[in-house]
Parts: structure tokens; C-alpha cells; sequence
């Protein structure tokens, strides 16, 4: 008696396990190169925010090597996208991370060009507070492109701190921590292209969609 | 057609998922802090509490009351990664300002709720009214938190509407104030406690001048609602 009962309820929970499951997976297949062309989309629209699709002219998106160093954050495997003028190396766009934020790690791009000076950077993830330290965020305040044109000159180049620490980036009203540690990414970034930018170009294309963050 | 009516109050009012019985505070506090986050979430609430709702009760006669509640929550998150994937696909923008909260849906009572005390035990229409209107208490209380939120935050309305509207619904942005600095209790979590609470409030007090205007009793009611928490 309770095993046929249990047979019975185990057979319906299958079926409704079967049919729920194959509309989710239809359901993904449908969407699947929809959901890719949205994210190839946005970061292209990345991209474009920190160099200006003039300057070069070859796949940005897909032309890219992954490198790990302490400059580029804690974690490995960051993606450098190569921008190519007529094969000619015209820029690295880099992505790097850093875990000095006031609450928990804080995303990067910055492009520099071959001369060693920044084209841009862009906030691409983080958690700060919203108000206070969300103002490294395009979208917030227009600090960030306060980088533009910059150079660093050596690691002890003194200019590359808040003006709280006698440098030359204004940290914001209440969240001195927030633009510190994007300045010193920024700044390790900058170097970690100067000092490798031929190694960065002679590398193989890797596959970089599957290291996506 | 009275029943229509009951289920319309129950929802939006009487029994309102978010300010009465208090379910699906999470999201709720969390996605609030602008209007068009809190309309995507409500509306994204609307559709899954809608699908469950309907699927639950056309099935309610094959599924034997010991396994009801695995098979409900098989269907509530199918819906819910349904939707999940389909905002990834089309409101790109908007289902990363979201992030997390999408598949916390799951968790909202509020949808295996209604799913146990309404639809298993009525006729495929009615639960999906019920949903329409559970779902519209929810994205009401939602909306009107986040407009109060982003209004006193950030001094704005509809920031950031291009994210779930498209590209046209940026010129409804309404700037009301323009502050340097933001009001920061509004936007982080202790805004939204202290707004739920003043709407809660506000409920009561209505409430209350109902009641007190009301000279003859009302007629009893003809048996106990289900409902999923009750007052007392």
C-alpha cells in the first residue's frame, strides 16, 4: 500500500521535474545567442568608453591575451584587449582589479596608449557606497575621467595619490578609501603596460570569452 | 463577480502581500532604492506569481496533497529562471542592476503563498486574478517605497527608466531636487526599513478612519478567507 503510494507520488514528482526542466532548458536555448549578443554588446560599449574605436582597426573584443601580475590585482588571469592600427600595436585595454575598495573588490578597465599615457578609464564593477563612494561610476560623476591624457612617471612618481596623501586626484567628500584605491590600480595598471607593452603584443590570442568576469 | 471584487481588496489592500502579511522583505528592502529598479522586480514578482499561480492550479487535481509543496517549488522556480533568462536576454541593463534579487524571487512567500492557500484550491481564472492582484499589491508597495526613496535619496523619479523601458524613456527621468550630496539614509537599507514602516503606518491609520466612520457593522463574512498570516 505505501509502496505503490510512494511509487506513484515519485513518478508524478519525475514528471513535473521532466516538464519543468525541458521548459527551462528550451527556454535557455532560445535565449542563449541573445543573451551572448547583450553581453558582446556591452563590452564593446566598454571598450569604446575608454578608446576611441577611430584609433585602431582591428576586433578589439576578440583580440586579447590574458596575463597574471600582482600589478593587474590579486587574482589571475586578467584580459588585455590589443588595439592595432594597420597591425601596428596602438593601445592595450586592461582589466584589473582592486581589493583595497571600502567594501569589496573593485572592477577596472583602463586603456593606455603605445606612448604610455592613459586613454581612459572605467569603473566596471563595484560595491562602494552608494553616494559616497559610487562616484568612481561614469554614470555618478565624471572624476574618473580625470585620468585621461595622464602619464605615470616610475614607481615613485608622487602625483599618483589623493590629494589627502599629497597627490594630485581629488578624493570625494566622506570616501577618501574609494578613490585611493583606484588611483593606486590605476597607477599599477599604467605601469604593468610601460614596462610589458611589447610582451603584451608578441603573446598569443587567447581565448578570452571563457574568462569573462 | 463579488468573488473578483474580494480578491481585487484582498490583494491591493486587505491582505497586500508586502504591507499586511509581510512577505518578500528581502527583495522588497533591497531593490527599492530607485523606481524603475523597484518596478522591474515588481513586474518580474507579477509575472511569476501569474505563471505559478495558473500552472499550480490547473494541476492541483493530479498532484496528491503529500508532494504538493516539491512540486509547487519545482514550478515557482521554473518560472522564475524563466523570467530570469528572458530579462537577461531583453533588459540587459536592467537585470544587472538587479543581479542577485531575480533568482531570490524563489524565496518570496509570498508566491508559494498564494500558491498554497489560493490557487490549489480554485479554478484556473480566479487564481490568476489572484496572482494579477497579489503581484500589483507587491509592485505597488515596491514602487511607491522606491519613489519615496529615490525622491528624498537623490531628488530624481524614473532614473535610469531606459534600463527597463528602452531608449525612449529617458526623457521621463524627472529631476524634482538636485542635491550635492545625496541623502544617504534614504538609499542604503535603514531608508528602506524606516519607509516600509511609515507606509505601514499610513495603512493603519486609514484603516483606522475607515473603521471609525463605519456607524453599522459590516456583514459577517461567510466563513474564514484562507490567508497565509493573520493579525492576531
Amino acid at each position: 500500500m505505501i509502496i505503490s503510494s510512494m511509487a506513484k507520488n515519485g513518478a508524478i514528482l519525475t514528471a513535473f521535474a521532466l516538464v519543468t526542466t525541458g521548459l527551462v532548458a528550451s527556454i535557455n536555448a532560445l535565449t542563449a545567442d541573445k543573451i551572448a549578443e547583450q553581453e558582446q554588446l556591452q563590452l564593446t560599449a566598454q571598450l569604446q568608453e575608454v578608446l576611441d574605436p577611430k584609433s585602431y582597426d582591428n576586433e578589439l573584443s576578440t583580440d586579447c591575451v590574458i596575463f597574471t601580475d600582482e600589478k593587474l590585482g590579486p587574482y589571475a588571469d586578467q584580459v588585455i584587449y590589443r588595439a592595432r592600427k594597420n597591425n601596428k600595436p596602438v593601445a592595450v585595454v586592461i582589466r584589473h582589479v582592486t581589493p583595497n575598495g571600502y567594501s569589496g573588490d573593485i572592477n577596472l578597465l583602463t586603456a593606455v596608449l603605445s606612448d604610455g599615457t592613459i586613454a581612459g578609464v572605467r569603473t566596471t564593477k563595484h560595491e562602494e557606497t552608494p553616494g559616497l563612494g559610487d562616484k568612481v561610476e561614469v554614470k555618478k560623476s565624471l572624476w574618473i575621467t580625470t585620468f585621461n591624457n595622464l602619464t605615470v612617471d616610475g614607481e615613485d612618481d608622487a602625483r599618483w595619490a589623493v590629494k589627502k596623501d599629497g597627490g594630485q586626484f581629488d578624493q570625494f567628500t566622506g570616501a577618501t578609501i574609494t578613490p585611493r584605491a583606484v588611483v593606486g590600480s590605476v597607477k599599477n595598471a599604467v605601469l604593468f603596460a610601460q614596462t610589458n607593452f611589447d610582451d603584451i603584443f608578441t603573446a598569443p590570442n587567447a581565448e578570452c570569452a571563457e574568462v569573462k568576469k | 463577480m463579488s468573488e473578483l471584487k474580494t480578491l481585487y481588496k484582498e490583494g491591493v489592500w486587505v491582505n497586500n502581500p508586502a504591507l499586511v502579511q509581510l512577505l518578500g522583505l528581502c527583495p522588497l528592502l533591497a531593490v527599492t532604492s530607485t523606481v524603475t529598479n523597484a518596478l522591474g522586480l515588481g513586474l518580474a514578482t507579477l509575472l511569476v506569481l501569474i505563471g505559478s499561480n495558473v500552472t499550480v492550479s490547473i494541476v492541483r487535481s493530479w498532484v496528491p496533497k503529500d508532494i504538493r509543496i516539491p512540486v509547487f517549488v519545482m514550478i515557482i522556480a521554473g518560472f522564475v529562471t524563466i523570467v530570469q533568462l528572458l530579462m537577461n536576454a531583453y533588459t540587459f541593463g536592467l537585470y544587472q542592476s538587479l543581479g542577485i534579487f531575480i533568482p531570490l524571487i524563489v524565496t518570496n512567500c509570498a508566491i508559494i503563498g498564494r500558491a498554497e492557500a489560493y490557487a490549489s484550491k480554485n479554478p484556473v481564472h480566479l487564481s490568476a486574478f489572484d496572482g494579477l492582484m497579489m503581484g500589483l499589491g507587491f509592485m505597488i508597495v515596491l514602487v511607491v517605497l522606491g519613489a519615496m526613496r529615490e525622491l528624498i535619496g537623490q531628488g530624481t523619479l524614473f532614473d535610469g527608466a531606459d534600463l527597463l523601458l528602452g531608449p525612449w524613456a529617458q526623457s521621463m527621468r524627472i529631476e524634482v531636487f538636485n542635491f550635492d550630496n545625496q541623502f544617504l539614509l534614504a538609499i542604503l537599507p535603514p531608508g528602506a526599513f524606516l519607509g516600509l514602516g511609515l507606509l505601514i503606518a499610513a495603512k493603519n491609520v486609514i484603516d483606522a478612519q475607515i473603521k471609525s466612520k463605519q456607524v453599522t457593522p459590516p456583514e459577517a463574512e461567510k466563513g474564514p478567507r484562507a490567508r497565509v498570516t493573520s493579525l492576531t
